[in-house]
């Protein structure tokens, strides 16, 4: 239940920013969130963004989801 | 990957005893298992679910109430999806549904505060259930329903918060926990201080982790390091998300609306100061309040064994009613229910076809 996914700002609205997961696009509320921008990274938990993403945290997660592939290791 | 999968079995070598780590968190838990990752640990460690899921651990008598509400005319149910087909004493959201009770899936808090707006002759009753990850974007749907002055709102409250529910387990010698991996999302609200007390008062170490495969072997790395240098401290893999003091907006707009209160755990029974209850400031979104929701003691499959399973004291497979009668198209218990329940999990990964 605790699922969140990381998502991209594509537009800003008011308090509500629409988002982009892997190109699906959806609308969510986006002040619990200091400040969002355009083109932020963000975490987003029930229709709510709960985490901004420096440009260096999205990379990490880049790189851990590259270097991950279990099925190299198993075999 | 298989450095860190070498330098684990080092250590645990090197530990030289056997070692059981807890998970609270359902998204950890599925996590785990999808992955496979649990077959990459040497058999000396062991990672167990304890009471992560939030659907799991909501009280039987919580659903009778919902189901309750349900039937009323006038009252719309709004609900996150994972509710609906956790079986009550007679019945589920699920079943209400399909013979004409208005229950309505809802993806957040904010758009069960647009169903309210859409039907005013209705009163929509939100299921607040969850954790601290959960709890603001739900205190946030109350904090807006009062500034804009709604009246056909409120919420039917039962949401809980894990450091209460970890000291519990701490604190159990039964348990034998040498190790939690602590839940990434409810950290990123609340940050790592929360876990401190566990380190200072059971010396046992934690590690707030990330959901890739890789971040929860890190993680596992991490608590067999602490061990192996005798150090209990709370560490963080998750720094990508989470900090120390977590996210200030949303704690304070969860402290604006609730408060802590006494809270039945399903299967671990009252934890004092586990849940979050309505400030009577915001009463009035109250549906316990203002619906007059009367809790009955409700009843349960006496085989169901959910219990033990989310105090991580019996494994899925140790319940006589696992896979046949109960099966995640026929659920019994809560953990067979919710997609991140650990009898879910163990159905659709660890389970042997005969």
């Amino acid at each position: 239940m605790c699922l969140a996914v990381p998502a991209r700002i594509v537009e800003l609205h008011d308090c509500t920013a629409t988002i982009s997961v892997d190109g699906i696009l959806r609308d969510v509320d986006v002040s619990l969130i200091e400040e969002p921008r355009l083109g932020d990274y963000v975490l987003v938990h029930a229709g709510f963004a709960i985490h901004r993403w420096d440009q260096s945290e999205v990379e990490e997660l880049q790189a851990i989801r590259a270097a991950t592939d279990l099925r190299e290791t198993i075999t | 990957m298989k450095t860190l999968v070498t330098n684990i079995e080092e250590q645990a070598r090197q530990v030289g005893r056997d070692l059981r780590f807890m998970e609270v968190c359902g998204t950890h838990t599925m996590a785990a298992f999808r992955s496979g990752l649990r077959q990459l640990l040497p058999d000396s460690v062991r990672l167990i679910s304890g009471p992560g899921c939030p659907v799991c651990v909501t009280d039987p008598s919580y659903l009778d109430a919902a189901i309750e509400l349900c039937r009323r005319p006038g009252v719309i149910v709004a609900t996150f999806g994972d509710l609906v087909r956790v079986p009550g004493t007679d019945s589920s959201l699920e079943r209400e549904r399909a013979s004409g009770a208005s229950v309505r899936i809802v993806y957040s808090a904010s758009d069960a505060l647009v169903l309210a707006r859409e039907c005013p002759s209705k009163h929509v009753v939100f299921l607040g259930v969850g954790f601290e990850t959960t709890a603001p974007t739900v205190a946030w749907a109350i904090w807006r329903a009062a500034r804009d002055g709604l009246r056909n709102f409120s919420v039917l409250c039962a949401h809980k918060t894990m450091p209460r529910a970890m000291d519990m387990l701490a604190r159990d010698p039964a348990m034998r926990i040498d190790g939690f991996i602590c839940p990434g999302h409810v950290s990123v609200i609340t940050g790592t201080q929360i876990y401190r007390f566990i380190c200072e008062r059971y010396w046992i170490p934690c590690v707030v982790s990330g959901f890739e495969a890789w971040d929860i072997l890190k993680s596992v790395g991490m608590l067999l390091r602490q061990i192996a240098e005798g150090r209990a401290e709370v560490e963080n893999e998750y720094s990508r998300s989470v900090s120390e003091y977590g996210n200030r907006a949303a704690l304070e707009l969860m402290n604006e609306v609730f408060e802590p209160c006494d809270d039945v755990w399903r299967g671990i029974g009252t934890i004092p100061g586990s849940g979050l209850g309505i400030r009577e400031k915001y009463e009035r979104f109250n549906a316990a309040k203002v619906l007059e929701v009367k809790f009955t003691e409700a009843h349960v499959n006496p085989l169901c064994r959910c219990g033990s399973v989310l105090r991580g004291i019996s494994t899925p497979l140790d319940c006589r009613l696992f896979g046949h009668p109960c099966s995640p198209a026929h659920p019994i218990g809560p953990c067979m229910v919710s997609s991140e329940g650990a009898c879910a999990a163990y159905y659709k990964y660890e389970r042997v076809v005969a």
